[in-house]
């Protein structure tokens, strides 16, 4: 009965084991290996595309959750990475030389951050509660630029239009074994701040998708994907909406918060303004999990690699002034008033053509992709 | 009084180009169901084609006007025609996020044709004004309120009275019903975007030409043009009635606080008027769901 059997389905026990198969087991180990020794091997550049990418697939885990296990549409994520980037300036000490603010460890506001954050997306989810898709859609729209309005008035806890630093102190000393995410000491070589970042924020990322992944595969993940696709028939059978749908909008902002402070991190210093914390940057996160599949977790991951980091990746890769080979057509440019996109500018543009060229023709996203991939070498060679 | 008569004056102008790109919402959403992010970004466009014939060609204002007006309704009936009609039948969400995609396309494009310009529109009434009593309001404030009232009127009358109108009516109803009718649902589908791109254009144009409180010509038009979402929301998202007197309401409240915050609670700022109407909406929506003049939602189980 051991060995090869034991991948089989043969009841619903089986069915909801976390990793099922030799495979599956396989490949955790793989990726834990690799989270541990990618930030080891990489330069600067790569680890601060990949530390962006971690940061942006937990908020999209969190946003997915939401959206695509619940069928809450959601654009309010900048409000909430705003939240987590201001309360890592405030509780961080990025203002302690005016004299305003604390300065906790990294892991004691990521704790305030998870808390305040799901507060907030329980106030957001009671109005949720009367309203669906189209109007949830539009009130987290108002609740982007509200965020906003509050960031630039609230100046203790911001810094207002001038912003605030977001400095890391991410130190854990446990008697016999210590580290600093600031400039972590692997296998007796010294590492930068970058991939200290990339080891704490992909280790969130395990958390994070064990977690989401746990709470979907269980008895609040089936009613909630019942909320999503018949929240009346849902109720009649006796899952409370009330439960259920404020719960999603509680975890999943707990979450976007949580991510919201590791991007504080990761910029250093943010001001709040319609370029980094408007409507784009909800939108970027919608992208992700567009891109990568909608209600499914390793989408949000694979999705966050492949264009979370697009920016970042745009800025440090792509050169400054490059022309179109052969026909000599400006491409990109980075002085204002030349013909050309700016990198900017450029890196919107791929957002936007992204979703929708996926939603056209990939709705599944890459998880849709990558499921076809494994159907194919399954029933190898009787694939069709 | 001289203070709130000038206000009246702005924010009737600024609740007109709400109740026109308001009307370019519900056109679309009663034809198609589909909530329309990109309209934002058609009165953008709108705006800067217009600047493009006025300023760069040398085209008379109402030629470019017109200009503007053809070209963004095909944009606009292009992009139902190409992207959307595909995804007739997807979940509601998927659609909305294509329109959001294409809003996110717009701004990039224009920065990268046009940069940002430095003059803007010269409309016909320019900076000239009129005084009525000590209140002096700027000519292009009245003929906003004019045009969008001349629009509103032609789009209601094209609704009551044209066979399109009535074909349009009927496929709000029911799409299938129409079809077995012998109507075009496709057509309509396609001219519904289009009228949703005059109307756009019309708003644009308004704004950059100095009505309201506008910035002048500048991509920030959009995020304007997004204050229209309350406008709908207030006035019901199937309502054109509503969607008019929704974005009045709203022009009227969102420069009434502008002009009134900084003399009584001067702690929250002018920028407080931005939110006003989101603000406004909330309310609405915990009280009325669907509106002032919208149908009831009706939740068939």
């Amino acid at each position: 009965m051991a060995g090869a059997s034991r991948a089989m389905i043969r009841n619903y026990a089986d069915d909801l084991r976390l990793f099922p198969t030799a495979a599956k087991r396989v490949s955790l180990v793989v990726l834990i290996a690799l989270y541990l020794v990618i930030p080891y091997l990489i330069n600067d550049e790569w680890a601060s595309v990949l530390a962006l990418a971690g940061v942006v697939a937990i908020g999209a885990i969190g946003l997915n959750l939401l959206t695509g296990y619940t069928g809450q549409p959601s654009l309010g994520m900048a409000a909430f990475i705003g939240l987590g980037a201001f309360i890592a300036g405030y509780y961080g000490g990025g203002r302690i030389a005016d004299g305003i603010g604390y300065e906790f460890n990294v892991f004691v506001y990521l704790f305030i951050a998870l808390v305040a954050g799901g507060v907030v997306g329980f106030v957001i989810g009671l109005p949720a509660l009367r309203l669906r898709g189209n109007y949830l859609v539009i009130v987290t729209l108002g609740l982007v630029f509200v965020a906003l309005y509050v960031w630039q008035k609230w100046t203790t806890f911001t810094g207002g239009n001038e912003g605030s630093p977001m400095p890391i102190k991410a130190d854990i000393s446990l008697g016999f074994w210590s580290i600093d995410f600031l400039k972590p000491t692997v296998l007796g070589k010294d590492l930068g701040p970058k991939q200290g970042l990339m080891y704490l924020a992909w280790g969130f990322v395990i958390v994070a998708a064990l977690l989401v992944k746990n709470i979907v595969r269980t008895r609040p993940g089936r009613a909630l994907q019942a909320v999503r696709d018949r929240d009346v028939a849902a109720e009649i059978v006796g899952v409370s909406l009330f439960r259920y749908k404020v719960g999603a909008f509680v975890i999943s902002s707990a979450i976007a918060t949580f991510a919201g402070v590791l991007y504080g991190l990761y910029l250093g210093y943010l001001t709040p303004d319609q370029t980094s914390l408007g409507l784009v940057l909800s939108i970027e996160f919608l992208a992700v999990i567009v891109v990568g599949g909608i209600g499914t977790i390793y989408g949000s991951i694979l999705g966050a690699i492949l264009i979370g980091a697009l920016p970042k990746i745009i800025e440090q890769f792509v050169p400054d002034n490059w022309n179109l080979p052969v026909l000599g057509w400006p491409i990109v440019t980075n002085s204002a008033g030349a013909t050309g996109f700016t990198k900017g500018a450029l890196s919107t543009i791929i957002y936007a053509l992204l979703i929708i060229v996926f939603l056209v023709f990939e709705p599944r996203g890459l998880a849709g992709i990558w499921r076809r991939i494994q159907a194919y070498f399954k029933t190898w060679p009787f694939s069709y | 009084m001289t203070k709130f008569f000038s206000l009246l004056a702005d924010g009737l102008a600024l609740g007109a180009v709400y109740a026109l790109v308001a009307l370019g919402f519900v056109v679309i959403f009663r034809a198609t169901g589909v909530i329309n992010f990109a309209q934002g970004g058609l009165v953008v466009f709108g705006a800067f084609l217009v600047y493009q014939a006025e300023q760069t060609w040398g085209l008379p204002f109402w030629v470019s006007a017109l200009f503007a007006a053809v070209c963004v309704a095909a944009i606009g009936a292009a992009f139902e025609g190409l992207v959307l009609r595909r995804m007739i039948g997807q979940p509601i969400f998927a659609i909305i996020l294509i329109t959001i995609g294409l809003f996110l396309l717009v701004e990039p494009i224009t920065t990268t044709i046009w940069h940002n310009p430095p003059g803007g529109i010269e409309t016909p009434w320019g900076l000239s004004r009129v005084t009525i009593g000590d209140v002096k309001i700027l000519q292009v404030n009245i003929a906003t309120v004019v045009l969008g009232a001349i629009v509103m009127g032609g789009f209601f009358l094209l609704f009551q009275y044209t066979k399109v109108g009535v074909g349009m009516r009927a496929t709000a109803v029911d799409q299938e019903a129409a079809l077995a009718q012998g109507i075009n649902v496709r057509r309509i589908f396609a001219l519904s975007w289009a009228i949703a791109g005059v109307v756009a254009v019309v708003a644009g144009m308004m704004l950059a030409g100095g009505a309201g409180p506008a910035p002048g010509l500048s991509v920030s038009l959009a995020v304007i043009a997004l204050r229209a979402f309350p406008a709908i929301i207030l006035g019901g998202l199937d309502s054109p009635g509503g969607a008019v007197v929704g974005g009045l309401i709203i022009g009227v409240a969102e420069v009434m606080t502008k002009g009134y915050v900084p003399d009584f609670i001067p702690a929250l700022g002018p920028e407080f008027g931005d939110i006003v109407p989101y603000l406004i909406m909330l309310v609405i929506l915990l009280v009325r769901p669907f509106g002032l003049f919208g149908t009831p939602e009706v939740r068939r189980v």
